[in-house]
């Protein structure tokens, strides 16, 4: 059979085919051991990143401090909204860099999701305080709304709404220059 | 003896603990674990969730998982079925906001026509070499 059909085909035999399974196979082990090496990016971008927030009104949550009214964030000045839950661990960790951030001056608006008052009031008592206003997101539906898929998440807002940075995970304290970086340019 | 109750205790309040702090809080959100009252319409809800994908348990659909971010996201398409909203409206709404990874249904994108026209490609590629092959081969005399 093989001989038959290379006397078919051209006049001159192709040498060179022969070696093209072996290069092909070679080449699609090369594209396995790449995936398989390269860690996994299992984080999921919110796409509204450059668009406008989605506009909402969340209810406070905490009794005698304010809600959170998406309106506020176009209101001239950069924002950071921090979605984040009592019963993150990972929120605790970026508790103090979220202090210093509020500290410099930076307003904070936060989204606690699935919380219960008790519980938020203990985590601000042991974790500190650094939000002007926090939204109870109970049901998790303005988390979905901003394409969210994790707490803690933090968003850059520049003055007339528009999100400019999703952060997700925890804001460890060698990347309070990016979201500083960030802000500057939403305007701060 | 008191002191090595006590830390007894609290070795078994810490083991008790830890588990419930890793889970998070469950989904209060009204339709998380409760189906819709209109069978027709729970039914078109559960066609969807089942091609929604879980963001936090990825590879599981959100109809399947028990994170409770699934649980906001059923509560969600169903609340949107129950209001008469289309399940592919539905769809390009999460879409809209997580990228074309939250849905288990393919689209032909820019991105992803190859995968689709791959096959077909290798389909005519073959019958184009095997017609020669034995279009060759029926002929006396050209083969050995």
């Amino acid at each position: 059979m093989s001989d038959m059909s290379s006397e078919t085909g051209s006049p001159k035999p192709r040498r060179w085919a022969i070696w093209l399974p072996l290069v092909l196979f070679l080449g699609f082990v090369a594209l396995v051991l790449v995936g398989m090496l390269r860690p996994a990016d299992r984080n999921v971008a919110s796409a509204l990143v450059g668009k406008p927030m989605p506009q909402f009104n969340l209810p406070p949550a905490l009794p005698g401090r304010p809600g959170l009214d998406s309106k506020v964030l176009a209101n001239g000045k950069p924002h950071l909204v921090n979605i984040f839950a009592s019963w993150c661990v990972p929120c605790r960790v970026e508790a103090p860099q979220l202090g210093a951030l509020a500290k410099a001056g930076v307003p904070i608006e936060g989204i606690s999701v699935r919380d219960s008052t008790e519980a938020l009031q203990g985590f601000l008592d042991q974790n500190g305080d650094p939000y002007q206003r926090i939204g109870a997101d109970d049901d998790g539906q303005v988390q979905l709304a901003l394409g969210s898929s994790g707490v803690p998440e933090t968003y850059v807002i520049d003055g007339k709404g528009k999100i400019v940075y999703q952060h997700i995970g925890e804001i460890r304290p060698d990347q309070l220059g990016l979201i500083l970086d960030k802000l500057k340019e939403a305007g701060l | 003896m008191k002191r090595l109750a006590a830390l007894l205790l609290m070795v078994l309040g810490l083991a008790t603990a830890a588990p419930l702090l890793a889970q998070g809080e469950q989904s209060t959100a009204p339709y998380a674990y409760r189906q819709l009252d209109d069978p027709a319409k729970e039914e078109k809800a559960q066609a969807l969730m089942e091609t929604l994908r879980c963001l936090q348990c990825q590879g599981q659909s959100i109809a399947d998982s028990d994170a409770p971010i699934a649980g906001s996201m059923r509560s969600l398409v169903r609340e949107r079925i129950e209001a008469g909203e289309d399940p592919e409206a539905i769809r390009s709404w999460l879409m809209e906001r997580y990228g074309d990874y939250v849905s288990y249904a393919p689209r032909i994108t820019g991105l992803t026509w190859p995968l689709f026209a791959v096959p077909a490609v290798l389909l005519l590629l073959a019958f184009l070499l095997l017609r020669r092959l034995f279009t060759g081969s029926a002929k006396p005399g050209e083969g050995a």
